[in-house]
């Protein structure tokens, strides 16, 4: 019953040296946001103001989400994903 | 008054989010070639990510909303679902166990129950598995779709539809990894969201001495703030009992069987690239899992401080914290990016389900027992069906979770029946190498029963009742008390089950047992000589010593 999976000659071999690195997302995200909120917060009205206990939260956010974003993208560019499997690996793990 | 001041800045925001949940789920179709692939990632992805993502599929919305509410109802001894209660299991899945579940190239955890034992306590352990995801994949759908409702106040089946639909993509194109990958952008997502109302709402309350101040005036009182206060057994007056309760029943039985034995956490470390980084996974999440109360149980104290009859008949119920928080506090922008996160914390705890569900129905239910010996590529379409299944049943599942009024507790109701056994039987599979075949089932069935009876009996017992007097009407039951002791009385049955059963039967032969069972070195294992040593700063003994080292300080300090 403790069979491992069919690995026969039709399995297809694993792609998933194929996927992409997850950095440049979170990275791109979070710059983006971090511009429109750090925009945003150069037009914070008197009110929303207030609303936030006095925090322009929106600039403060707005360079947090800049600084991280930034962070992850220099992450990716210094140490890039190195895919270093053999060709034959099956993902399989045999 | 819920309904938040939503405009097209907010929108547009919400609108790139979702935009790029779906964009994960076509990347990652690139990268899915085998079964592997798209049920176990192909077991390709870095520790920080697998790691992410372990406490992201975890901190779903219900989950974090559920905390603010005990953060608000309980006070500070809310922590102990998070140190106590996670951290050291966490510690212990990668330190101890995570070698026998990566190393024996297992796919799944009822995988491992059928290696170890026989294909009856396997068949019981992946339909219950199976049955709690998709129920509690069905209780996030229709909480997310209570939240959107009161929030931007679309309609409840719309959001039902639309919500699945995003989980429904992103699944069934990029698999696993469409799942992690969401997970730990969802990771920062809702960090950067819910910092905001921490910040701004601890100035304005005057900093933490005056947020005590402020909770030493409401009904919570002073003792809010103190963690280990009256937890004497027989008199207990903590709002989570007394310290057996906590410290065996949460500590030990529930956190250890959610946090070692479950699949949906447990999977994502199966999908690290080597046994190191599997090893790491659990380890790296639990150092954000020592922080998140930060950001869940102080919300819930400040919503209690500046929200006027939170939790009373005539305000608010203690659910509603955080939301009530974003729209007083939040300007339009933060806004956008706290409900973005609110969201897509929802579409992860449906997804970490589902993701989890596939994979067992797949290669433990459909590939063990119905449909043998196939080629690869036609158990790849088999998870892509039953992931689009498994969604249609949370949809109709979804309304069950509306008879109950604290989504949390039913919740831990599930997971005290289905998962507080499993620890027992676990523990005694790894390291007593007598453990039978027929006792795996015959120890879990025991454990589910004691659960269920306990929860029944406790009803009528004056221990678990404030001041411990019974109240005939059973409406100020202590329930999570009740829930913790259920648990115990589930790993006693367990365990005592399973003992008696394994002396009077005959158990595995050893050559069989290799790699599953503590001592019993893998055949198959490659020469411990030629895998490359992790660097220091990568040990799992280092990583989880550390861990548990912050949460003893923590727990010293706000005693």
């Amino acid at each position: 019953m403790s069979e491992v999976p069919d690995t026969g000659a039709e399995t297809p071999q694993s792609a998933a040296a194929r996927l992409f690195d997850l950095r440049v997302l979170i990275g791109g995200l979070f710059v983006l946001y971090g511009i429109m909120l750090t925009v945003a917060g150069f037009f914070t009205t008197p009110e929303e103001l207030a609303k936030a206990s006095n925090i322009n939260i929106n600039l403060w956010m707005g360079i947090g989400m800049l600084v991280i974003g930034t962070f992850f993208l220099a992450w990716w560019r210094l140490s890039p994903l190195r895919h270093d499997q053999p060709p034959d690996a099956t993902g399989t793990g045999l | 008054m819920l309904r938040l001041h939503v405009n097209p800045f907010d929108y547009t925001i919400l609108g790139i989010y979702f935009a790029l949940v779906i964009a994960i789920g076509v990347i990652a179709r690139r990268a899915v070639a085998t079964s592997e692939d798209f049920l176990l990632s192909g077991r390709s992805l870095p520790a920080w990510v697998t790691g992410l993502a372990f406490i992201s599929a975890n901190l779903g919305a219900i989950e974090i909303l559920g905390m603010a509410a005990n953060g608000a109802q309980y006070g500070l001894p809310t922590v102990h679902f998070y140190w106590i209660g996670a951290v050291p299991a966490m510690v212990f899945l990668g330190v101890v166990m995570m070698p026998f579940y990566y190393g024996s190239r297992v796919r799944s955890v009822p995988e491992f129950l059928l290696r170890r034992f026989n294909p009856a306590t396997h068949l019981f352990n992946a339909l219950t598995f199976a049955l709690a995801a998709v129920l509690i994949a069905g209780v996030n759908l229709y909480a997310l779709a209570l939240v959107i409702n009161a929030l931007i106040g679309w309609p409840i089946w719309l959001s039902i539809v639309i919500s699945a639909f995003f989980v429904l993509a992103y699944i069934t194109l990029g698999g696993l990894s469409g799942a992690i990958y969401n997970e730990v952008l969802q990771f920062f997502v809702i960090i950067a969201g819910l910092v905001p109302l921490v910040v701004i709402g601890l100035h304005s309350v005057g900093g933490w001495s005056g947020l005590q101040d402020k909770i030493s005036h409401t009904k919570l009182g002073a003792s809010a703030f103190s963690t280990w206060g009256g937890v004497g057994v027989g008199n207990w007056t903590n709002p989570l009992g007394d310290w057996i309760g906590i410290v065996f029943g949460l500590g030990f039985v529930l956190s250890f069987g959610y946090w070692t034995t479950n699949f949906a956490e447990v999977q994502r470390a199966l999908a690290a690239k080597d046994l190191n980084a599997a090893q790491r996974t659990p380890l790296i999440g639990a150092y954000p899992k020592i922080f998140i109360p930060a950001l869940t149980i102080i919300p819930g104290l400040i919503a209690l401080a500046v929200i006027p009859n939170l939790g009373t008949p005539k305000g608010a119920t203690y659910n509603d914290a955080i939301p009530l928080l974003m729209g007083k506090y939040l300007p339009n922008g933060a806004l956008g990016v706290a409900l973005a996160g609110l969201l897509a914390a929802f579409m992860a705890g449906m997804a970490a389900n589902v993701s989890s569900f596939n994979t067992v129905f797949t290669y433990d239910i459909w590939q063990t027992y119905i449909r043998r010996g196939r080629r690869d590529r036609y158990y790849l379409q088999v998870g892509r069906v039953v992931t689009v299944v498994g969604i249609l049943i949370g949809i109709g599942t979804a309304f069950i979770a509306s008879g109950y009024s604290n989504i949390m507790n039913y919740i831990q109701l599930l997971f005290s029946f289905f998962n507080a056994p499993l620890f027992a039987t676990f523990i005694l599979a790894m390291f007593w190498k007598r453990t039978t075949p027929w006792a795996g089932i015959a120890g879990l069935a025991a454990g589910t029963i004691g659960a269920a009876v306990m929860h029944f009996v406790g009803y009528d017992i004056a221990y678990f009742y404030p001041h411990q007097v019974l109240d005939p009407t059973h409406a100020t039951i202590n329930a999570q008390m009740l829930n913790f002791y259920g648990a115990i009385a589930a790993f006693v049955a367990d365990l005592v089950v399973t003992v008696i059963v394994s002396l009077a039967t005959k158990p595995k032969p050893v050559s069989e047992l290799g790699g599953l069972v503590w001592g019993l070195p893998d055949p198959n294992a490659p020469d411990p000589a030629s895998v490359p040593k992790p660097a220091w700063w990568a040990s799992p003994k280092l990583l989880g010593g550390i861990a548990l080292g912050i949460v003893l300080v923590l727990s010293i300090i706000f005693a």
